[in-house]
């Protein structure tokens, strides 16, 4: 028996290969001035109108049905887009997670009535989404969320709490909230709902929370007796744990967890080729990093098969984020070490502040969407060793 | 062709021929005849030998699960090698070698060179056999097949090695409940499987090369396949105690051909070193594009131009 027998070598689609240029094209209008340490902020470069222009053009939500606005198509398609898009550094942050998440989510829990509102404008770039699930005191342990949505005599739902690491919370106009809706926080997975939350409902409040690059992408959300109406429960009271996971699995499997340092990459190949640095060891460190980046791609795409099959890969999606995450914090270690180490060669100071950027973000990326050791710790599971 | 058909015998030839009691003799030194022959009777050797040469016609990616099957059960004599140097032959029209054949793709380092009779020097296009004794000039432009071959070679021990170590984490008791249970142990199980399954996508990359892989794409999957190996090796033994050192431990048996194979026909930093090269000699270009050229995509305009 071999480790994960399904995880095999996949290949793209001719179709989705073939919307490489029209995407390039769009992109290249967009960020051919962006100098690269913006660049290299890409996941959390957030440019409204960049996201309603790919959804304009068809970009975003292509996986929903065409009856919701969607093209249609699959995951192989989100994975070309993606790519490019994070390979070229586009500022990605406005419709990321309506796409990625919340789209998907509503496409497969949704009433027919929230399909047909939420869908077509994830498509076409004007919904923005944010997920509520971390609080204070709930961050890897999810089960233990505080915030509650009670049921009203209207059959609508009183909600009431915090949550806190929220990205894109300012700029978003719906939280899909992980929140219990009956029982206590002992009963665990029991009891728990997602909801959707109008950001601009009364009782609503966000403050941002500045991160250690100065940037200011997460905030803080609090609730204070906010009416939500009865259509607000995503999916079936009580569901919510499953729900999640389901959506989890979207969050870890895609190419997005291979490519957040690949602008600093990038720009680090573009450095040592000017410097027609031919060295072993240069030759080498260039070398290996792309050989493990095509690995990942490849583990990627057999990932994405998965979700293609109509499956939910959660411990799979697991193993590549993972690895994937590895590789994108030894970038800019990897990087940083060879670029001090040539202390008489001097370098961009756009390549220099992408440089810093990256090295002091790149903790974040084995920690968003779960982190390392509870990853492992779901792998594990999946051995049969829990 | 439905290649269930062919993994499920092919898994239980070598679980009869190939059992560590009989992997142990042939290491040993006694005769390797009987489980050679066992090899020739089965048809299997001739795998990737094209259809009008009498072969089964298999591509070198339809042929990757029989060669992970070999180092899964740890065999101990060239039969992944024999299999593609007979394939190489036929294509080229010359008379099959008998014997076990071994690739080697440098100098050192050659797997199963001892138990082998030939060595297939030359290229893939161009193949000749040397007598296993005779000096071998090393034959760099075979080591990219070599290369992927040791690849194929250490997902399946990687395979085996995975499962020997999650079932002795579940049997192995210490304060009272089984090590599995331990969450130091688990974490490092799951880095286990991550390089595991890392490994046998690298391997898939290179067989996807067929037999006349570019360089590039066996440098993916070699330096892939090399750096899991080290990794996997080291956590499976530290996950076993002491006891997974001891020789009549299987484990070792497994291991040893990791770290074996990791080393022949060019390590994890020769092959970084091969794509690094490929990498500056094909000009500017993003990671991305590059990997997917690599691969055989169409080069298209880039987005790394946009600095
Ligand atoms: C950039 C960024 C963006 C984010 N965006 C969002 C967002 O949009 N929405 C949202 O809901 N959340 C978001 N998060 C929050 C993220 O999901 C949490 O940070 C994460 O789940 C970890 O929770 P925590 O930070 O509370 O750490 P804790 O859970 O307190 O963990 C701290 C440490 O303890 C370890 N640990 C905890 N429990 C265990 C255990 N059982 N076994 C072993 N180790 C354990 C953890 O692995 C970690 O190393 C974001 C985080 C970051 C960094």
């Amino acid at each position: 028996m071999r480790v994960f027998e399904d995880l095999v070598l996949s290949s793209l689609p001719a179709e989705d290969e073939a919307l490489r240029p029209e995407i390039r094209a769009l992109i290249a209008d967009t960020i051919s001035q962006l100098p690269t340490d913006v660049r290299a902020r890409s996941w959390q470069g957030f440019d409204a109108a960049f996201s309603r222009k790919l959804g304009r053009a068809g970009f975003v939500g292509l996986s929903l049905p065409k009856e919701y606005g969607g093209a249609g198509r699959g995951p192989f398609t989100r994975f070309v887009i993606v790519e490019e898009l994070l390979s070229a550094g586009a500022p990605v942050a406005g419709h990321w997670i309506a796409d990625r998440q919340s789209g998907p989510l509503i496409l497969h829990f949704g009433t027919e009535e929230q399909r047909q509102f939420y869908l077509p404008r994830i498509a076409s770039g004007e919904a923005l989404f944010c997920i509520g699930m971390s609080e204070p005191g709930s961050g890897s342990d999810l089960a233990s969320v505080r915030t509650r949505a009670e049921p009203q005599d209207d059959s609508g739902w009183l909600l009431n709490g915090q949550k806190i690491w929220t990205t894109n919370a300012l700029h978003s106009d719906y939280m899909i909230a992980l929140v219990r809706t009956s029982g206590s926080s002992t009963d665990r997975q029991q009891g728990l709902s997602q909801v959707i939350v109008d950001l601009k409902l009364p009782g609503v409040s966000v403050r941002p929370i500045v991160d250690l690059t100065g940037d200011a992408h997460f905030a803080e959300v609090f609730f204070e007796d906010v009416r939500l109406a009865p259509d607000a429960l995503v999916g079936e009271e009580g569901q919510g744990w499953r729900q999640v996971t389901a959506e989890l699995a979207f969050e870890r499997s895609g190419p997005e967890r291979i490519y957040s340092s690949v602008v600093l990459l990038d720009a680090w190949t573009r450095h040592v080729e000017e410097q027609a640095r031919k060295d072993e060891a240069t030759v080498r460190l260039l070398g290996g990093l792309t050989a493990r980046l095509a690995v990942l791609r490849e583990m990627s795409l057999a990932v994405t098969a998965r979700l293609a099959a109509g499956e939910s890969p959660v411990v799979e999606a697991s193993l590549m984020k993972d690895l994937g995450t590895s590789f994108e914090q030894d970038v800019p270690e990897l990087v940083g070490d060879d670029l001090a180490s040539h202390p008489d060669e001097p370098i961009a100071a756009e390549l220099h502040r992408a440089l810093l950027y990256v090295t002091q973000i790149a903790p974040s990326f084995s920690l968003r969407g779960g982190t390392r050791e509870i990853l492992r710790g779901i792998i594990a599971r999946g051995l049969g060793l829990r | 062709m439905d290649m269930q058909e062919l993994v499920a015998p092919f898994s239980r030839l070598l679980q009869d021929i190939c059992s560590p009691a009989a992997v142990r003799e042939v290491e040993r030194g006694e005769s390797q005849a009987a489980m050679w022959q066992a090899f020739e009777d089965s048809g299997f050797l001739d795998a990737l030998v094209d259809e009008e040469a009498g072969g089964a016609g298999l591509s070198l990616a339809e042929a990757a699960p029989l060669i992970a099957l070999l180092g899964y059960n740890a065999v101990p004599l060239p039969v992944g090698d024999t299999m593609i140097a007979r394939a190489l032959f036929a294509r080229k029209g010359d008379q099959m070698p008998q014997g076990p054949i071994v690739l080697a793709g440098g100098a050192t380092f050659t797997p199963f060179a001892r138990v082998a009779r030939h060595v297939l020097a030359g290229s893939p296009e161009d193949p000749i056999l040397v007598g296993s004794h005779e000096s071998c000039p090393p034959a760099p432009s075979l080591r990219p097949l070599a290369a992927v071959l040791r690849a194929l070679l250490i997902s399946g021990a990687a395979d085996r090695v995975m499962e020997l170590t999650t079932a002795f984490a579940n049997e192995r008791s210490q304060f009272g409940k089984p090590i599995g249970k331990q969450q130091a142990v688990q974490q490092q199980l799951a880095i286990l499987a991550e390089q595991a399954v890392a490994a046998r996508i690298a391997a898939g990359i290179g067989a996807r090369g067929g037999l006349y892989p570019q360089a590039a794409i066996a440098a993916i999957a070699k330096h892939g396949a090399s750096c899991a190996a080290v990794r996997i090796s080291a956590i499976a033994h530290a996950v076993h105690g002491a006891i997974g050192i001891s020789e009549e431990f299987d484990l070792q048996l497994l291991t040893r051909r990791l770290h074996e194979w990791r080393l022949a026909d060019g390590s994890e930093s020769y092959w970084a070193g091969v794509l690094g090269a490929a990498r500056t000699s094909a000009g500017p270009m993003a990671s991305a594009d590059f990997i997917r050229f690599a691969q055989g995509a169409a080069a298209e305009k880039q987005v790394g131009a946009v600095s």
